[in-house]
């Protein structure tokens, strides 16, 4: 008998720490380090020439998840960031230009910072703050924003004229030839680990879901977004698929009785993760679906990187296959499709008052989903990282009110 | 005869409600919430039950609501107060398609089924901007009782435009416009528009429809209303009891539990399939 995401816990917080581990090495070792960015990475080059990637993004998630973000949020704030400015920059900038935190481990200064996503203009500065008070080189690459169906070949080739100077950057900080094959081996490796991702996704479409593919998906985004392009990344697949497949043969989930399916948009608010997440399982509801899980990479629809064209498909990656750098057009029809493929009973926004990158737009899309295709739809707001934008009162009265509500249809419709 | 009781535990004040099978009220009771929530609740309760001429033991089912409504320890359950003022306002105009609550923090607009259920709502974000505490801070900064402001502000002529909604800066704005040499009346009209404004932009949201049933203490408020009837080009539909909205819902949701329970088939109240959440939600 299996008990629920034991397994998969334990080995995405394994593999992490190894990771967190090897960053502390090469902090004492001088091995060498880049920054990076989560969405649509092209981690893949990095690894050709065996640079660790150092992800910002990850401290300031750990930071908020660990309670200690907003005394290095009022740090930035000191420092001249506004209050309006990305929680998420702040805190990392506030940990990055301050004495660090306890707990997180050692961060070695990279080599150099890569900013791979050019979508957020919040996000350039941060790495260009980076760049200038670290005193390293920066390697800006520049991804078009995608407004049609496909990338066009031009944006590709765009693209994979940049990564090209990224190798040279690569092989100047580090010494070594690129060497063509060796990535294709580890785009192999995305692969695998990709094939691993898209089956967890799709056994959630069962019910009960074997998995809160919201709360429970940060287990998953680490190793794909982090570690891809890795043997440990495959092997951490393997151990989840296995899991959430037996959990599908036995009919178990997150929760003794599934009663209500949502699929989530938006990231969660990490410094109140564990009471948000007690909001939802308090009226039986399980997140089958999110797109916050693939602010990394879109692997569910069926991208893969591509050993016989790596350049090209983490091009493609970097445009395309990521919830970043979409229009919100885009967005609407993957969570519609996460609606009705994964038979969700309700859509649930959960919108970040620092981010308006993100949250920009989610009134229309909450109306669209409401009001057009009948989804019931709820939008509430706080923050993924500063912790003065959540209100647990407020929260669980419009949470509630939600769950009351659609519990109040289903009867109603029962009754019918 | 089966009575059941709906106990609204706001952010300002606290309501009671009894209601009898004929759901006829029988008692009520209404005091500030002030510090001691739990105090508050049992206070009104008691109140509430005084009028009515009943024991505790005559009553079958007591829920409670409102941001304090975890705290009404001698209840039975617990529903939020978006689905009581929908209860409630449906109840007392069954056409009611739309409810507006304004209440001492928060603004809400509600989309109501036929039947009485919540289809939608939207509420007002981390922030008092245009809410009842908005115009309670604007009677303050003019020394005014809460119950003037709304008749003093049907008789503004030409309101001002206020250059925020926010329930801080409100204070700063109306001094401005007092030093100008504004009139209170036209000062108190803009500030009456502000909020109709605010909550106008709230009702698009979930989308206009009639009947609008308007709930919470601000009903009392003729300039509200006014000012909110201008905006809807409609009518709102108000009774005298509308501020006790939020406990009558909840005591009707009660009177029905009861109901059903003396029936014997629990399972089969309007609010059965809420216990799983209800009883979780208490811990």
């Amino acid at each position: 008998m299996a008990e629920y995401g034991t397994a998969v816990h334990e080995a995405s917080r394994k593999a992490m720490s190894a990771w967190y581990d090897r960053l502390a090495a090469a902090a004492k070792s001088g091995a060498p380090t880049a920054y990076l960015m989560i969405s649509g990475n092209c981690v893949e080059i990095l690894r050709a020439f065996d640079i660790e990637p150092v992800f910002p993004e990850v401290n300031a998630l750990q930071l908020a998840i660990r309670k200690q973000s907003l005394p290095l949020i009022l740090k930035a704030e000191e420092m001249g960031y506004s209050s309006d400015n990305c929680a998420y920059v702040k805190a990392d900038a506030g940990f990055t230009f301050g004495e660090g935190a306890p707990g997180v481990g050692k961060i070695p200064k990279p080599n150099f910072i890569v900013c791979n996503f050019v979508g957020c203009n919040v996000y350039i500065k941060w790495f260009e703050h980076c760049s200038e008070f670290l005193g390293v080189p920066l390697t800006m690459i520049d991804v078009p924003f995608v407004r049609s169906d496909r990338p066009s070949d031009g944006d590709v080739r765009y693209v994979v004229s940049q990564l090209k100077k990224l190798i040279a950057d690569c092989e100047k900080a580090t010494g070594k030839k690129f060497d063509i094959d060796k990535l294709r081996g580890i785009c192999a490796l995305s692969a695998k680990a990709e094939d691993g991702w898209q089956r967890c996704k799709d056994l959630c479409k069962n019910t009960p879901s074997p998995m809160d593919a919201y709360f429970d998906a940060i287990n998953l985004m680490g190793p794909i977004n982090v570690l891809r392009g890795t043997q440990d990344a495959v092997d951490f697949f393997d151990v989840a698929v296995r899991e959430y497949e037996t959990l599908v043969k036995e009919k178990k989930g997150p929760i003794p009785i599934e009663k209500f399916r949502i699929v989530v948009e938006g990231p969660p608010p990490y410094p109140f993760y564990r009471q948000f997440r007690d909001l939802f399982a308090a009226w039986n509801a399980v997140a089958v679906q999110s797109t916050y899980s693939t602010v990394g990479g879109i692997w569910e629809f069926g991208f893969r990187h591509d050993p016989k064209n790596p350049l090209e498909s983490i091009a493609e990656q970097m445009l395309m296959e990521n919830l970043c750098n979409r229009s919100l057009l885009d967005r609407y029809k993957q969570i519609r499709r996460y609606v009705e493929e994964w038979k969700a009973d309700a859509l649930v926004i959960h919108s970040v008052k620092s981010c308006r990158l993100f949250s920009a737009g989610q009134g229309d899309m909450r109306d669209y989903f409401a009001n057009e295709l009948g989804v019931p739809t709820l939008l509430v707001e706080s923050d993924l990282e500063d912790p003065r934008y959540y209100a647990q009162a407020m929260m669980k009265n419009r949470i509630d009110a939600f769950f009351e509500s659609l519990e109040h249809r289903k009867l109603l419709r029962g009754a019918q | 005869m089966i009575y059941g009781a709906g106990v609204d535990v706001g952010s300002t004040q606290t309501k009671a409600v009894i209601l009898d099978s004929n759901r006829e009220i029988v008692g009520r009771a209404l005091a500030m919430t002030g510090a001691n929530v739990s105090k508050a609740a049992e206070k009104m309760f008691n109140e509430a039950l005084a009028s009515s001429g009943l024991k505790r033991e005559q009553i079958g089912y007591v829920i409670g609501t409102g941001y304090g409504r975890y705290k009404v320890t001698f209840g039975d359950s617990q529903v939020t107060e978006i689905s009581c003022h929908a209860r409630g306002a449906h109840f007392m105009f069954p056409g009611t398609r739309t409810v507006i609550d304004i209440g001492g923090q928060d603004t809400k607009a509600i989309r109501v089924g036929a039947n009485g259920e919540v289809v939608d709502f939207a509420m007002n974000d981390k922030c008092a901007a245009g809410t009842g505490r908005f115009l309670s801070a604007s009677a303050e900064v003019l020394d005014l009782p809460l119950e003037k402001i709304g008749p003093l502000a049907l008789e503004g002529k030409d309101p001002v435009r206020l250059s925020t909604v926010c329930t801080v800066f409100v204070e700063s704005d109306i001094m401005s416009y007092l030093a100008q040499g504004k009139k209170v009346p036209d000062i108190l009209a803009g500030v009456h528009r502000a909020i109709a404004a605010r909550t106008m932009s709230l009702l698009q949201r979930i989308g206009l429809g009639p009947e609008y049933s308007m709930t919470g203490g601000v009903t009392r408020n003729v300039g509200m209303v006014a000012a909110l009837e201008e905006k809807l080009k409609a009518p709102l539909n108000i009774s005298a009891d509308s501020h006790y909205m939020g406990a009558i819902g909840a005591a009707l949701f009660a009177l029905e539990r009861a109901e059903t329970a003396s029936r014997g088939k629990c399972e089969e109240a309007v609010l059965g399939g809420w216990e799983d959440g209800l009883q979780d939600t208490k811990r």
